[in-house]
């Protein structure tokens, strides 16, 4: 089942079909809000293929990574506000910064092991968003900076949700192209048997410990990226939505959408950022019902929902029981 | 007022702050020991029990240690069920979509308690009345010599069960070696949630001992949750005397930071001292064995 | 009876005409929650009035609520979707940071946009769409530093919250406190869900100030007053508007006592002379709130009143068009609120003044105006 989903036939078939699904998206959705929700979960499955590689492939949770999501937003605000620079050099510079920040406390944290790994970026987090407070000249403080400029094309302001739509699936796609040639190369099987076994992987001659800030840094840079387009869509940055409960958010996109699977990234990214509008209607009993359907997904899902949607099929149509999954 | 006793009270307001961390890191190391997952519904644990118990207090008018005991014993039974959902799934799930499973529990829990009992902090009465005692220019609210007290009967409770009686020997033993305790005849299930009940409780404890100083309200659980698993791993997640190590540690710290350096960079220098310490001694202060996430 | 009888001749006459859309923008969940739910409260509370009253101009009113969940991207997006549902206005957000996220979308899609938050950043500069019903926290500065220079006070230390609130409390106070050569001993923060200040008034005590002013909302300005009783620091302690809900009186208990704050005049309605002239509108909205929800009233829910009432007067007078929605806010005069008397023009979106606020001290668990 999982060679299947991750062949290269299929991906073949999935990417243009994809692609073209995203491109006519706009045409059938005539209100901006669904475009605007579109937008953000097209920043969502940025973050969560970043975290993805990182969690899924190379086994190694991150509860700060909204900190470098942050990073971003506030690289290209301020180069753009303070400095006056062009848009698209901040957008470029945004990913650089959050992956060299990735890079330096990479370093020293990826030595740590399982809950001390997450404890140490949990606490990155907590300074980063404390220094995005307290850093009042450079950042604003708590009330954050204004007057982002727009993207643009030319002469054309990237203001408009549907221009911005394109703007931001154009990049999403592109990473979705990277991870999934990173996941397939040799990079991709060295980190997948560090996800199995470090020892084992250490013995056959795998340098562990390069793979690991390798992969670090790029899900930095991916998050970076995601707060640049962050920044430049709201125009506004304030330190509120880089704190701990969006990391656990991300992480929680993560495994709901299903862990080593690139088209996971989508599917969590999706239904989170889907269910929290959908439950609007339930005002007061919402937080109740998000934290009950999470729960409910991960007992009855615990691989996330491609994994269990593929199973689901697959059961189907073979009508015989999937057959048990091999490690390789 | 001068520099040592400034630093008396940064001290004093430390160990008090740091006493509820202790008991919140000390629920921690109960559970990962017996399941090795990390609970982090453990934060809304205390916040159930200190909103439980100023909901009974006003509404059945019992007196206020009744009204802690029935707090206690409906966040213990709260800790349980969480504790069956778990280990319904234990074996098919892995460890990662169990801590999924505990966030979205503490997410409910959340949202229950913000629907029962309001968006607004509620104030809890102090176990006793009285002035704030005086100890070198540096001031002790009685409330704090319950704090004191109470924390130091928990982790001797804690102490007395894991080291002199049978269950609580049963329990150690599914620490150590699941499989082996299988063998043996222990209930390994049973176990669990029993771990899950007795955290629960002791969060419970924890809430409301510090309710009187710092009000009960429906989110006050995370960021406890959060320095609790901060203190658990500082110690070394799993030993039950680094856990309090690792809280009063913590309280201090944080207090001494804000006190000294600057009070905007309180939680950062608390989080900066882990984060140096954990680059120094991997596996927390007190940590024996490797403690791989996995 | 009879009134049932009125209501059913006078509604369907109502839902004749095609209602009026206005959109609400509250925190009701999430940290900013105990703003948001009286503002939803309030707002509900003046759509049932507006359309057992006739509506306006024979229209109804449809208010549509979204929950903001404290968060910037939530309210974007709900903004998003009520302007695809065609709401002439919008009412909310509750905080500073929402309300600043919303400024691109509310003038890029040409909605008027009046905010139910305090901080100034959303009216200075102008945007051409965003209005405030909050007072600024420049007026309520202004209020305590004339106290304080009255008082001969002229030594003090801050204890301010880190958020948006907080921190432009803080800026204005030095601002302010300068011009007015009152010195700053110190300054100290607490996060908003801090649990303890103990440190932070240690700190305090060993700088000798003459008065505390703590700049926040609740919990934590009530966890100062206690520390500050524990501690035994018997200085005057001046507090923000922040505090002007019963919950700190609650939650702070004796330490509440003597505590000196700005705030509207809602709070102490009873102590504010008949020939005030915002008596009326005050009791008027504190006996229907009071009707409807069997608790007092609270200033937040007043921005929101306040709110919906200058969007009821425009649609009243311009109809459902949001430039001309707009263009009447803008130039609105004298109009007599919860907040204050607004004086909107296109250089001041908010349109109060120092005299919006009044001095009110705590005593024996009440709210009096400070003689």
């Amino acid at each position: 089942m999982d060679a299947r989903s991750q062949s290269p036939r299929y991906h073949f078939l999935a990417f243009p079909i994809v692609g073209a699904l995203l491109a006519a998206l706009p045409f059938a959705l005539h209100n901006n809000y669904y475009i605007g929700v579109m937008v953000f979960i097209g920043i969502h499955t940025i973050l969560a293929l970043g975290l993805n590689l990182l969690m899924g492939y190379a086994g190694q949770v991150s509860l700060g990574h909204a900190a470098f999501y942050g990073i971003g937003a506030y690289t290209t605000a301020i180069l753009t506000t303070m400095l006056k620079w062009p848009p698209w050099v901040g957008l470029a510079c945004a990913p650089m910064v959050a992956g060299l920040a990735a890079y330096l406390i990479g370093m020293p944290t990826l030595k740590l092991k399982g809950h001390y790994l997450a404890m140490a970026t949990l606490g990155f987090g907590m300074i980063v968003k404390i220094l995005f407070v307290e850093y009042y000249p450079l950042t604003g403080g708590t009330s954050g900076m204004t007057g982002i400029p727009p993207l643009s094309l030319g002469k054309l302001q990237l203001v408009d949700d549907r221009q911005f739509y394109y703007v931001v699936w154009f990049f999403a796609l592109m990473l979705i192209w990277v991870s999934y040639n990173i996941v397939e190369s040799r990079v991709g099987r060295a980190l997948r048997a560090v996800h199995t076994s470090e020892i084992a992987a250490a013995s056959v001659g795998v340098d562990i410990a390069k793979y690991k800030i390798q992969v670090f840094v790029l899900s930095g840079v991916y998050s970076g990226l995601a707060g640049a387009l962050y920044a430049h869509y709201i125009r506004f940055v304030n330190p509120d939505p880089f704190g701990f409960m969006f990391s656990i958010q991300l992480v929680v996109m993560v495994v709901v959408g299903g862990m080593a699977s690139i088209w996971g990234a989508i599917a969590g990214a999706s239904a989170i950022t889907l269910l929290s509008q959908v439950l609007q209607r339930f005002e007061d009993y919402e937080v109740i019902v998000f934290g009950a359907i999470l729960v409910l997904v991960m007992i009855y899902m615990p691989q996330g929902l491609t994994k269990s949607i593929v199973d689901l099929t697959a059961r189907r149509r073979s009508a015989k029981p999937s057959k048990p999954e091999v490690l390789p | 007022m001068d520099l040592t006793s400034q630093i008396l009270q940064y001290v004093l307001s430390g160990i008090t702050v740091g006493a509820i961390y202790a008991i919140i890191a000390l629920g921690f190391s109960l559970i990962y020991n017996a399941v090795e997952i990390v609970n982090l519904a453990q934060g809304e644990f205390v916040m159930l029990g200190a909103m439980l118990a100023v909901y009974v207090l006003q509404a059945a008018g019992v007196p206020l240690f009744a009204a802690v005991l029935i707090a206690i014993v409906v966040v213990g039974g709260v800790g349980a069920l969480l504790g069956l959902a778990a280990i319904h799934r234990l074996k098919k799930s892995s460890p990662l979509s169990l801590i999924i499973i505990t966030i979205g529990a503490s997410i409910f829990f959340k949202g229950v308690a913000m629907h029962l009992w309001g968006k607004d902090a509620l104030p809890l009465p102090a176990f006793s009345s009285g002035d704030a005692i005086e100890v070198h220019g540096a001031v002790l609210v009685p409330q704090s010599l319950w704090i004191f007290g109470i924390t130091a009967l928990m982790l001797l409770g804690v102490y007395i069960f894991y080291e002199r009686t049978s269950f609580g020997k049963a329990m150690r033993a599914v620490a150590v070696n699941k499989h082996g305790a299988r063998l043996v005849g222990i209930n390994v299930n049973r176990m669990v949630v029993w771990a899950f009940a007795i955290s629960a409780a002791l969060g419970a404890v924890g809430g409301i001992i510090v309710a009187p100083v710092t009000l009960a309200s429906y989110d006050m659980g995370t960021m406890l949750g959060l320095k609790g698993f901060c203190a658990a791993i500082l110690g070394g997640l799993g030993s039950g005397g680094g856990a309090i190590a690792g809280g009063l540690i913590l309280g201090i710290l944080e207090n001494l930071g804000a006190g000294l350096i600057s009070s905007a960079y309180k939680d950062a220098i608390a989080f900066v001292v882990m984060l140096l310490i954990l680059f120094v001694r991997p596996s927390g202060l007190f940590g024996g064995r490797s403690a791989d996430g996995r | 009876m009879l009134v049932a009888l009125v209501a059913g001749i006078i509604c369907p006459a109502v839902g004749a005409l095609a209602p009026y859309k206005i959109g609400g923008l509250f925190a009701i969940t999430g940290p900013a929650s105990p703003l948001g739910t009286p503002e939803r409260d309030t707002a509900l509370l003046m759509e049932k009035q507006i359309n057992a009253t006739g509506g306006i101009n024979g229209h109804p009113v449809k208010l549509i609520i979204y929950d903001t969940k404290s968060t910037e991207t939530d309210t974007v997006l709900a903004a998003k979707n009520l302007i695809s549902q065609g709401v002439v206005a919008i009412v909310g957000p509750s905080q500073t940071g929402e309300s600043l996220a919303l400024l691109d979308t509310a003038s890029r899609a040409g909605v008027p946009v009046i905010s139910c938050a305090a901080g100034v950043k959303i009216v200075q500069p102008v945007n051409k769409w965003v209005f405030k019903t909050a007072q600024s926290d420049v007026h309520a500065v202004a209020r305590l530093v004339d106290y304080m220079k009255k008082k001969g006070i002229n030594k003090i230390s801050i204890l301010s919250v880190s958020n948006a609130f907080g921190d432009s409390g803080k800026q204005q106070l030095r601002i302010q406190c300068g011009a007015a050569k009152i010195k700053i001993l110190s300054e100290e923060t607490f996060g908003d869900k801090d649990t303890d200040t103990t440190s932070q008034i240690t700190r305090i005590r060993g700088k000798r100030p003459q008065a505390v002013v703590c700049w926040g909302t609740n919990p934590g300005p009530a966890i100062v007053a206690r520390n500050m009783k524990q501690l035994g620091l018997k200085i005057p302690l001046l507090m923000s508007h922040g505090i002007a809900n019963h919950k700190f009186i609650e939650l702070a208990g004796d330490s509440a006592n003597g505590v000196i704050f700005p705030a509207g005049r809602l709070i102490v309605v009873n102590d504010i002379p008949a020939s005030d002239p915002q008596k009326k509108a005050l009791l008027a909205y504190a006996n229907a709130f009071k009707k409807q929800y069997k608790r007092d009233p609270d200033t937040f829910g007043g921005h929101a009143w306040d709110a919906i009432q200058l969007v009821k007067e425009a649609l009243a007078k311009v109809g459902p068009d949001k430039a001309k929605i707009r263009s009447f806010i803008e130039n609105k005069k004298n109009y007599v609120g919860i907040g204050g008397i607004f004086n909107f023009t296109p250089q001041d979106h908010n349109g109060l003044g120092k005299n919006a606020f009044v001095l009110v001290t705590i005593q024996n668990g009440k709210w009096r105006l400070t003689k």
